[in-house]
């Protein structure tokens, strides 16, 4: 994986390259649930599979340090390619290749459980972001005081309030660092206060090195948050560039759609 | 060149995967606190809210054996070294680690899989999981065991200090089937419901419950040869319960077996995990 010569064949300054990928999705066009159902489709050799490309023939890099847009309609693909950032999916066809590590907010407080406390959630939700035990030592008490939840934290998480819940999923995922942060309309936790903070976290983010992948249908938060953004549609890329000039492109084809 | 700000740098490439088999491996040395933490989560969730706590991982097989000791050596009067609570007891420790461990890493996978579609993990780690989970119920439940034979006057041997080896084959094993019927069951849900039917099944043909010599002449080569548990279960026995060293020709079909199914299991998965999350 940490193969020296791939690495180089990135540039310095790139830590996000997709080139020329795909994703197709094949599903049988009936659903089969049972091994009797499916053996007997398949003997009568009437196993049929329609397929779609929920991203076709994508390409586009990220740079360091940069907050990076993705917009699109509904069913553009903006997912399914975060997805493949994330590394959850693997292309049908294509490259994908990342430096650095994936922190993805896409939904907060995912994988805690609710007989644990806040602590072992924490724990454990910092060991599936791929940190070790020391490293989360490390980095405990500042998401405890992030998040607000005070001495909540060593009480269940079925107790919690489903606003302290997310704020704790969101100050895991926060404050672990990560080299790049997936935000996939997630600006909705929470009470105004508490946005105005994670709005500052951010930005604190992107003046450091870590890279923002940003995710909205809220095209002035776009505007003022990104430097390039990537427009899709259907799975193509109808645009890559400056984010002010897409999201005027893309405003120009909804008006005219 | 810029260096990268933290200690480990960290390199994704979706094109550089020659040997899934190999690099699941890897990432799974890397995501190690991953399946210690799943450990803790299932051992500590799992008797959270009852009194008795993790003192029922020991009184779960305790009732077992009593319910089935009196139900067995009581009805049908079966005849075993010692005393068959001992007998009963040591062969359900092993079969419930199998069933037990198999079904958690299917359903683990399954429904604990909105995960996957959110974030990488080492898809193992699910299973790895239900494996070391298993594995602390298994050294607990020696504490009623050891407390059985003393009550049963079942004679102690310093052999009983081996049972990690027939533990270590179970878990490979159990890994390698735990991994193939959760690819099937990734693609075909009814796995789930048809595998608890089965293992009941497998469980009455293993020699768990009953002594081999109740087994008819002619069916016995059949369902004790041809069974991977029953290796598995006579290992642990022959070293706990009979106080014995397993000879080779008992040691090595269930060696052969458990690395066998767990290279399959190993394989098979990871060559399908990347499609996973098309799936689940």
């Amino acid at each position: 994986m940490m193969d020296a010569m791939n690495n180089q064949d990135l540039h310095d300054d790139e830590v996000i390259r997709i080139e020329n990928v795909s994703v197709k999705f094949t599903a049988p066009s009936e659903q089969f649930n049972t091994f009797k159902e499916y053996a007997i489709r398949w003997l009568q050799h009437k196993v049929q599979h329609c397929s779609f490309l929920a991203l076709d023939q994508v390409s586009f890099s990220v740079n360091r340090s940069e907050v990076f847009g993705i917009i699109g309609n509904n069913g553009a693909g903006k997912s399914t390619l975060l997805k493949l950032i994330a590394r959850v999916l693997r292309p049908t066809s294509g490259r994908v290749r990342v430096r650095g590590r994936v922190a993805p907010l896409l939904e907060l407080g995912a994988g805690f459980h609710p007989e644990l406390s806040g602590r072992e959630n924490v724990y454990l939700n910092g060991a599936m972001l791929g940190f070790s035990r020391s490293e989360m030592d490390r980095k405990f008490n500042g998401i405890v005081e992030f998040s607000e939840v005070g001495d909540f934290i060593d009480a269940p998480l079925r107790t919690y309030s489903s606003g302290m819940w997310a704020r704790l999923g969101f100050s895991v995922a926060i404050d672990v660092d990560p080299d790049i942060l997936i935000l996939d309309e997630i600006l909705s936790v929470g009470d105004e206060s508490f946005q105005r903070k994670c709005l500052d976290r951010i930005a604190q983010f992107r003046d450091g090195d870590a890279t923002i992948l940003l995710v909205s249908h809220n095209m002035s938060l776009i505007e003022s948050m990104c430097k390039r953004a990537v427009w899709l549609d259907h799975g193509k890329v109808m645009g890559v560039g400056d984010a002010r000039d897409i999201v005027k492109e893309y405003r120009k084809a909804q008006k005219s759609a | 060149m810029s260096v990268p700000s933290r200690a480990k740098p960290v390199f994704y490439d979706s094109a550089e995967l020659s040997n899934p088999a190999i690099e699941e491996l890897r990432e799974v040395w890397n995501y190690r606190n991953l399946i210690y933490q799943l450990t803790r989560r299932d051992i500590l969730s799992r008797y959270k809210r009852s009194i008795l706590g993790v003192a029922w991982t020991m009184l779960n097989p305790l009732g077992m054996m009593l319910v089935l000791t009196i139900a067995f050596s009581e009805l049908f009067r079966f005849q075993t070294e010692y005393s068959y609570a001992g007998y009963v007891l040591s062969g359900l420790m092993v079969w419930n680690f199998f069933s037990q461990t198999t079904t958690a890493s299917m359903v683990n996978l399954v429904w604990g899989g909105g995960l996957l579609h959110r974030i990488y993990v080492p898809r193992t780690s699910f299973a790895l999981a239900a494996m070391l989970t298993g594995v602390v119920n298994f050294i607990l439940s020696l504490v009623p065991l050891l407390l059985v034979f003393l009550i049963t006057r079942v004679p102690f041997s310093p052999t009983i200090l081996i049972f990690p080896i027939p533990l270590l084959l179970l878990v490979c094993f159990s890994l390698g089937v735990g991994l193939l019927i959760s690819t099937l069951a990734v693609y075909f849900p009814d796995v789930s419901e048809m595998y608890s039917i089965a293992m009941l099944g497998w469980m009455y043909l293993t020699p768990v419950i009953y002594p081999e010599s109740v087994l008819p002449q002619n069916y016995q080569f059949w369902i004790t040869h041809l069974n991977p548990m029953y290796y598995m279960v006579k290992l642990f026995r022959i070293v706990v319960y009979y106080g014995d060293l397993p000879s080779l020709m008992e040691l090595l079909p269930a060696v052969l077996i458990a690395l066998v199914t767990l290279a399959i299991g190993w394989t098979v998965f990871t060559k399908k995990a990347g499609e996973f999350a098309y799936r689940i």
